[in-house]
């Protein structure tokens, strides 16, 4: 079964770093996939990378994220980078962010025109 | 980003060339990287610096060449070469035992692949300027690749895409071109060598920015 968990804006952008990074680490292990209003921005993305890489062992195998516009079909990818840095310096978030756990989303896919969540059974660890 | 880098490339820019220019590789694994860094070595000093493999994360740690003169033109172009193993968001073990490796061999592999990550994310400071390496047959379209532009523009770190592996038939750099279009992008075949030439002209433009 499949747990989905949202995260409103107001409830994610007021928290520091490392309470980002906790909350979405905690959801991620308990099997959720969280989709958070607003995105990362790229300093924020690479610092998820970072911890996400640290904690990795037999049980967890790591994440699959994607960030997306609302418009993103009208958007190049550049100007979805472009506007992650801006959310960077004025502290202003839009759009969605979707994470999950490696070992339940498989993949997802992006480009222009569709996003699709790939999805598989979790396998037991040997 | 850290001040002292910030202020290290304002004082660069305004009193000249910085001594040792760090040209980064980055990008994420399996897309060429290590094929590239030895190209570029090979071309310049007549060496390899690393191994490379079909098996994704071959390169495991941060591997740094020194002293590469580039010489196109008339031009000449030194830099300490750093070639940085794949970003990725996911390393499982179990992927490692596919290759027929034993299940030791293969956790051992994805540890040192889980701090490989952490430690190119960390070196993301120390670039003057990076190429990142895509792998033309795949979709752009990757957090990965969005998380490791983005960083380098937050950075305000000169970027060169190499779209590699233009030898394969399902290669395709126009949809690189226009998922980055703020970047030059450049189709080579590190592999075979293909497009070289045009590479080395658009490393002279990246390192004068």
């Amino acid at each position: 079964m499949l747990t989905l968990q949202y995260i409103p804006h107001h409830e994610f952008s007021h928290l520091v770093l490392e309470d980002k990074l906790k909350k979405i680490m905690k959801a991620v292990k308990d099997d959720k996939i969280l989709l958070i209003e607003g995105r990362l921005d790229p300093i924020e993305e690479s610092e998820l990378i970072k911890r996400t890489m640290s904690e990795i062992n037999k049980n967890f195998s790591g994440i699959e994220i994607a960030s997306i516009d609302y418009d993103l079909k009208k958007q190049e990818l550049w100007d979805h980078i472009r506007k992650g840095i801006a959310n960077l310096l004025l502290k202003r978030r839009s759009g969605l962010t979707i994470v999950g756990p490696a070992s339940i989303v498989r993949e997802i896919k992006k480009d222009p025109n569709k996003i699709e969540l790939l999805t598989m059974e979790k396998k037991k660890k040997r | 980003m850290g001040l002292g880098s910030l202020f290290g490339r304002f004082f660069t820019g305004l009193f000249g060339k910085k001594k040792n220019l760090r040209l980064g590789i980055y990008g994420p694994p399996n897309a060429g990287k290590s094929s590239l860094a030895n190209r570029i070595s090979k071309d310049w000093l007549g060496e390899e610096i690393s191994k490379v493999s079909h098996i994704p994360h071959e390169t495991r740690e941060v591997i740094v060449k020194e002293k590469i003169t580039v010489k196109s033109k008339g031009k000449e172009l030194t830099f300490n070469l750093v070639d940085t193993p794949g970003i990725a968001t996911k390393i499982d073990y179990e992927d490692f035992i596919k290759f027929k490796m034993n299940a030791k061999e293969a956790k051992e592999r994805a540890k040192e692949a889980t701090k490989g990550v952490i430690d190119a994310i960390k070196w993301l400071d120390n670039m003057d300027c990076v190429l990142v390496v895509l792998d033309a047959t795949i979709n752009p379209y990757s957090q990965v690749n969005i998380t490791i532009i983005g960083n380098l523009a937050a950075r305000n770190i000169p970027v060169l895409i190499v779209a590699n592996k233009i030898d394969l038939k399902k290669s395709d750099v126009k949809r690189i071109e226009a998922a980055f279009p703020q970047y030059p992008t450049i189709g080579i075949s590190a592999d075979k060598g293909t497009n070289l030439e045009a590479f080395y002209d658009e490393l002279f433009k990246l390192v004068k920015q």
